[in-house]
């Protein structure tokens, strides 16, 4: 009785072919490694003509790399610096997301705690790192919680956010089958929500970056901040960029490893926008 | 007794009654329509029966039963199938079962057979993207089905489709009536696909219903060319129009 004539619909999202020019089949990864090459040539070419004292250049910060982990320093400064930033980084993300899931669902709790969360991320919190080494001291607890801190409320925010942009009528269905909260929390809303978490605890790494940076200026001068900042102190440009290029490479590095895992825990979501996020 | 009885339910918004007391009956196994200018509260008198809005005052009942929120005693299909899109054909037609708390290997099995009904098989593990708009109605049709409710609820479930795939689904749903006598209530704008479908049109009007037409055509409705040509029909389609029509006039008047 029933046929299958639909069924011809495309199985998979096609991207548009048709007339080919070097401008749509050039990879894009060639395209940015074109890019930085260029970028550092001609940073090279310029830099070298720069007082060092106020400027460097590529090949001098890489002979600064090895020189540092010759001696072992930028391994330990890295260790230092990494073991707060994953901890804080990791607890902003275990509270930070159920936080705003409920934020986004119960009205109740919004209009209470809501105007907490709005008001942190848009406080300074760097400000508040003298009174927090009062609190927590000069070590790994204070940068800790700076890095908490920062990345707390761009992750808790977006998740926030995200439970109110899911559509009212995705919830009823929810409602019509009789689910209960958990189910719908858990089997419409999370899933709905995930392209903003995601979102969120991208911004939350560049928030998390500068919140550990900044803490170990401000703390006990140690890990790669204490490099940069002992560094340009006694002006060794040279030096001084190898934890803040290094430091890049790995924020960059992470973010692109919470685009991998959002592929992976939400395979729907490139199919549907049909390009990979960045 | 009547399978699903609508009493005298009204629905204020502040000043505003968005329904004015609309009472009627269906019987088991048929079908009914509600048609109406937008506004007139049609919506809103199925997502009542449906229990995702309360009704100000009055009652409804499915086999005798008052129901109050929601229950598997009903199964609803929206407008714009809304298929949660992380799920496959297959996981999306299971999905009011696994509310019902189902467990596999039943599920499945239940969600396959609702699948077939469908002629979905071949869409088994794609996601919503990967559907046309009559296949992702059809997975919205199988997964009310899917739970055996007593009435099958509607809101438009063919006003986002073009006109050609919305007679498919018409077709469609005549046999599906045919196989499982499901009692059915539907909203819709389109006065073919009330007189194709339905055994009853309730025509509504500024929150009242402001007539019954009965359709007397013969089920099961296999040929739908046949039915098109003929008398009833189109006697029926001038009657309801007629209906709409007066409806607005009085209401500019």
């Amino acid at each position: 009785m029933t046929t299958d004539t639909e069924i011809q619909a495309p199985a998979r999202v096609e991207r548009r072919t048709g007339q080919a020019s070097w401008t749509t089949t050039v990879p894009a990864w060639v395209i940015t490694t074109i890019s930085v090459a260029i970028a550092t040539g001609l940073w090279e070419f310029f830099g070298r003509d720069v007082n060092p004292l106020l400027g460097t250049y590529p090949s001098a910060i890489v002979k600064a790399f090895f020189s540092m982990l010759q001696t072992g320093r930028l391994q330990d400064a890295l260790i230092q610096s990494s073991q707060p930033f994953i901890v804080g980084y990791i607890v902003a993300a275990i509270v930070g997301i159920p936080v705003g899931l409920l934020l986004g669902r119960y009205r109740i709790l919004e209009s209470a705690l809501g105007i907490y969360v709005t008001a942190g991320y848009a406080t300074p919190l760097i400000a508040l790192v003298p009174l927090l080494i009062l609190w927590f001291g000069l070590g790994f607890m204070v940068k800790a919680v700076v890095v908490f801190l920062l990345s707390f409320f761009p992750i808790c925010i977006n998740t926030w956010f995200g439970v109110k942009a899911v559509p009212k009528t995705m919830i009823e269905v929810g409602t019509a089958f009789c689910a209960s909260q958990t189910a719908i929390m858990r089997g419409i809303i999370l899933p709905a929500t995930i392209p903003y978490i995601m979102a969120g605890l991208r911004l939350g790494i560049g928030k998390a970056v500068i919140g550990i940076v900044i803490a170990e200026f401000l703390t006990a001068i140690s890990g790669l901040g204490g490099i940069i900042i002992t560094s340009a102190n006694s002006f060794r440009t040279a030096e001084m960029f190898v934890p803040v290029i290094l430091i890049m490479v790995l924020a960059v590095a992470l973010t692109a490893l919470v685009g991998w895992l959002e592929k992976y825990v939400a395979p729907w979501q490139s199919e549907i926008t049909g390009h990979d996020s960045v | 007794m009547a399978h699903l009885e609508v009493q005298n339910i009204t629905k204020s918004f502040g000043t505003h009654h968005a329904l004015d007391g609309v009472s009627f009956n269906v019987e088991k196994g048929d079908v009914v329509a509600l048609i109406g200018p937008s506004g007139c509260g049609k919506t809103t008198a199925l997502r009542i029966i449906m229990g995702l809005e309360t009704a100000t005052s009055g009652q409804v009942k499915v086999a005798g039963r008052p129901v109050s929120g929601c229950g598997h005693d009903r199964g609803m299909v929206f407008q714009h199938a809304e298929l949660l899109p992380w799920r496959n054909t297959l996981s999306n037609i299971g999905y009011g079962l696994e509310m019902k708390g189902m467990k596999e290997p039943e599920l499945s099995r239940t969600a396959m057979h609702y699948l077939e009904l469908v002629g979905l098989t071949l869409a088994k593990d794609r996601r919503p993207h990967q559907l046309s708009g009559g296949m992702k109605q059809r997975v919205g049709i199988a997964r009310a089905l899917a739970i055996d409710p007593e009435v099958l609820l509607m809101d438009e479930p063919f006003g986002a489709l073009d006109s050609q795939t919305r007679e498919g689904l018409h077709g469609e749903l005549l046999s599906i009536h045919a196989k499982t006598q499901k009692t059915i209530i539907f909203v819709t704008h389109d006065l073919d696909e009330a007189v194709m479908l339905a055994d009853r049109v309730a025509v509504m009007h500024a929150g009242k219903i402001s007539q019954i037409i009965p359709i007397e055509l013969e089920r099961p409705r296999l040929d739908m060319r046949a039915i098109r040509t003929s008398a009833e029909y189109s006697k029926k389609r001038t009657l309801i129009w007629e209906a709409l029509h007066d409806a607005g006039v009085s209401a500019a008047a």
